[in-house]
């Protein structure tokens, strides 16, 4: 489903991502684990096509196609959502309406008719009860004044109306509550399927109690350097990171 | 001699002196006198210069090297509207055809115990003394060489007069419409407002031009607000590529009024628009929101005055501007507080998205505070679109120009939800989804 092949990246000339490797199948679920400033939001925000991060070498392919070629909102017409580690205030958009232009876009996209307006408010009413999102908040401008935890929802939220192929969740988990957190896990676990496949972004093994993966990747300095299973996030939680610094700058020396 | 060899100064100096060589009694009367007295001052005057600091950004030289017949008749039927697509609603609906009042394509809905809606010049010939008490009352004609010549040429335009304690349910419309189908057109409408004590009533100005030779509208709007009394007033703009707009309103708000003042500029070359308020009353409340979305060659240039004389009261002022291809555009806002003007609580935005390298925003906020217990703040900002906003909506499959309409839209909407007359409210969303759809 992706597969991601020596990729580089960098933004204002600094080098972020230096060389990553990923392949992902459909129905997995990936965890990427890693310090601060590793480069997990480049990467990303690099999948989902943002512009200010330059593309320096390798490649990625999407359901077969080169994803690098795409602009973001082709992406996410494809198939790809990126719930956002700090989702972005919009003032005077509703989030029903920001959520029905993207809707109808993307069916526009993949040659289908638009909503009509009742279908859409249907299903919407039904995503949020998923995630326990009061429908007061659909009616207000996008994430305006929202506490940090109902942004968190929000994103999940629109994860659950646009059905994405590839959802990457950046540190979704942080900030919240563990009521909020469970509700944040049934709404991506109620996605999950055989053709679905998921990113998870984390610093806490806690959120992998509820969404359990299929691989445990861990990102240190712009590069993938150790990946196992769940059992990995285990011991990440116990012994932090110090020792797979360590063994990275072991290497660098030889 | 052929028109063009004269300026258009002198021409319309020439003009006041035949009508008035013309004239029998009425030349004595005080409403001439002021008149009078005016088009004196207009000719000191002449046409300002960019010399004039008042004019720095908005030379007036195009506007004023052309001739203009502003002695047209009534030219328009009800079908040559209907392209205009005015928007419906139960409201008075008044409309002014270069400037001169059309009784036929005119409406009032209500009575004249609630409000008296009445030409200027029915007016004046019914009750003089009560228009000329409040003609040429309010406004500066020495300083500024439109006002001095929309006086001069005072004849039509609208007399709004609403008796104490009075809320008026349906709001009034005014609609000038400027034909120049054949010829250019000039035309000096002179809008008297007059609301009595504890009196409510909305009221709307509307331009808009038929054909494309050049229109030139002066127009000059006087608003008595009086006690406890609540006005709203609304001034949209949607005129020709060709149509030249200047334009005054001068209010004066005395003891715990409200006035709301909503100015909107959709289409024209060249505008102009003053609005100053003086705030002559204490515990008072004046809100100025404006929005201007010029684009090609456009020029739209907003001068406002909060004139703070009494404590306790406060103005409110939110400008916000868009501007596209080579258009530019002016803000300048002054707030005023007088000595006696303690408490005065004073706040002005000016926010502008500029969307292309060759568009230019000139704001300028001048505050001159001589009392010393004041709250008073301004901020004007000039940028591009918010890319964090835009990618965030692109990651959802938003394309990039309807992503930018969104915000665009988003922008506008807090003037535009601030218009209280709903089929304006919604005409002017129209207008502004059409023209953010057109790339
Ligand atoms: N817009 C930016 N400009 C400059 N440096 C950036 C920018 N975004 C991220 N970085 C840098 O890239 C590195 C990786 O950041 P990030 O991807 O946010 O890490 P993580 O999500 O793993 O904490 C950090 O050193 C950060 O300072
Ligand atoms: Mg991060």
């Amino acid at each position: 489903m992706l597969s991601i092949n020596g990729l580089r990246a960098s933004i204002d000339g600094k080098e972020i991502l230096k060389g990553i490797n990923l392949e992902i199948k459909p129905g997995e679920v990936h965890a990427i684990m890693g310090p601060n400033g590793s480069g997990k939001s480049t990467l990303a925000s690099v999948l989902a096509g943002r512009e200010e991060y330059e593309v320096t070498g390798g490649s990625v392919t999407f359901g077969g196609k080169d994803l690098l070629e795409l602009a973001a909102e082709e992406r996410a017409a494809e198939g790809i959502f990126l719930a956002f580690q700090y989702p972005v205030e919009i003032p005077g958009v509703t989030t029903i309406n920001f959520l029905k232009t993207a809707v109808n876009e993307i069916r526009k996209y993949n040659g289908e008719e638009p909503l009509d307006a009742a279908r859409f408010l249907k299903m919407v009413r039904e995503k949020a009860k998923l995630v326990s999102m009061n429908d007061s908040l659909l009616k207000r401008a996008l994430n305006e004044g929202f506490s940090g935890g109902e942004k968190k929802r929000n994103e999940i939220f629109q994860m659950a109306v646009l059905e994405p192929k590839l959802a990457i969740l950046d540190e979704t988990d942080s900030g919240l509550d563990i009521d909020a957190l469970r509700i944040v896990a049934e709404g991506v676990n109620s996605l999950r399927s055989p053709e679905r496949s998921a990113i998870v972004v984390t610093h806490y093994q806690r959120l992998l109690d509820y969404i359990v993966p299929d691989f445990v990747h861990v990102l240190y300095k712009g590069r993938i350097v150790k990946s196992g299973g769940k059992e990995l996030a285990f011991e990440l939680e116990e012994k932090g990171y110090d020792w797979i610094k360590a063994e990275v700058e072991a290497q660098e020396v030889n | 001699m052929s028109t063009e060899t004269i300026d258009l100064r002198t021409k319309l100096i020439t003009d006041f002196h035949a009508r008035e060589s013309v004239m029998n009694g009425e030349a004595k009367s005080a409403f001439h006198q002021k008149k009078r007295a005016a088009i004196v001052q207009f000719e000191e005057l002449g046409f300002p210069t960019p010399q004039n600091e008042e004019w720095k950004y908005s030379n007036v030289r195009d506007l004023v090297s052309a001739s203009y017949n502003f002695n047209t008749s009534d030219t328009l039927s009800a079908e040559d509207l209907i392209d205009l697509k005015m928007p419906e609603q139960a409201a008075n609906i008044l409309y002014f055809v270069n400037g001169h009042y059309n009784p036929a394509l005119s409406t009032v809905v209500s009575s004249t115990e609630q409000i008296i809606i009445d030409s200027l010049q029915n007016a004046y010939k019914n009750n003089p003394d009560l228009v000329n008490s409040y003609f040429d009352e309010l406004v500066k004609n020495d300083t500024d060489a439109f006002t001095s010549l929309n006086t001069a040429f005072a004849h039509d335009g609208v007399f709004i007069y609403v008796p104490n304690n009075q809320t008026v349910e349906h709001p009034v419309i005014l609609r000038f419409v400027s034909d120049a189908r054949v010829e250019n057109v000039g035309s000096q409408p002179r809008n008297i407002i007059a609301v009595g004590k504890n009196a409510h009533v909305k009221i709307a100005e509307a331009f808009r031009t038929i054909g494309d030779e050049r229109s030139f509208t002066n127009v000059v709007t006087e608003i008595n607000v009086g006690e406890e009394a609540g006005v709203e007033y609304y001034k949209v703009q949607n005129e020709s590529e060709n149509a030249y707009h200047i334009g005054t309103t001068q209010v004066r708000m005395l003891n715990k009024s409200h006035f709301y003042a909503a100015t909107v500029t959709l289409n024209g070359k060249f505008t102009r628009n003053n609005l100053n308020i003086v705030i002559d009353g204490e515990h008072c409340e004046a809100y100025m929101y404006g929005l201007y979305f010029p684009d090609g060659a456009q020029h739209v240039d907003n001068h406002t005055v909060a004139d703070h004389r009494k404590p306790n009261s406060e103005s409110n002022e939110l400008y916000k501007g868009i501007l596209r291809d080579r258009s530019k555009g002016v803000f300048n806002g002054k707030i005023f507080v007088r000595p006696d003007a303690q408490k005065t609580n004073a706040f002005q935005s000016c926010k502008n998205i500029v969307l292309s390298t060759d568009a230019t925003m000139y704001t300028k906020p001048q505050l001159e505070i001589f009392a010393d217990d004041v709250k008073c703040s301004h901020g004007t900002t000039t940028g591009q679109i918010d890319e964090e906003a835009l990618f965030y909506m692109r990651s959802r499959g938003i394309s990039k120009s309807e992503a930018m309409s969104l915000l665009m839209f988003a922008f506008c909407a807090d003037v535009v939800s601030q218009i209280k007359i709903d089929s304006i409210r919604e005409y002017l969303e129209n207008v502004i989804a059409e023209k953010l759809s057109r790339k």
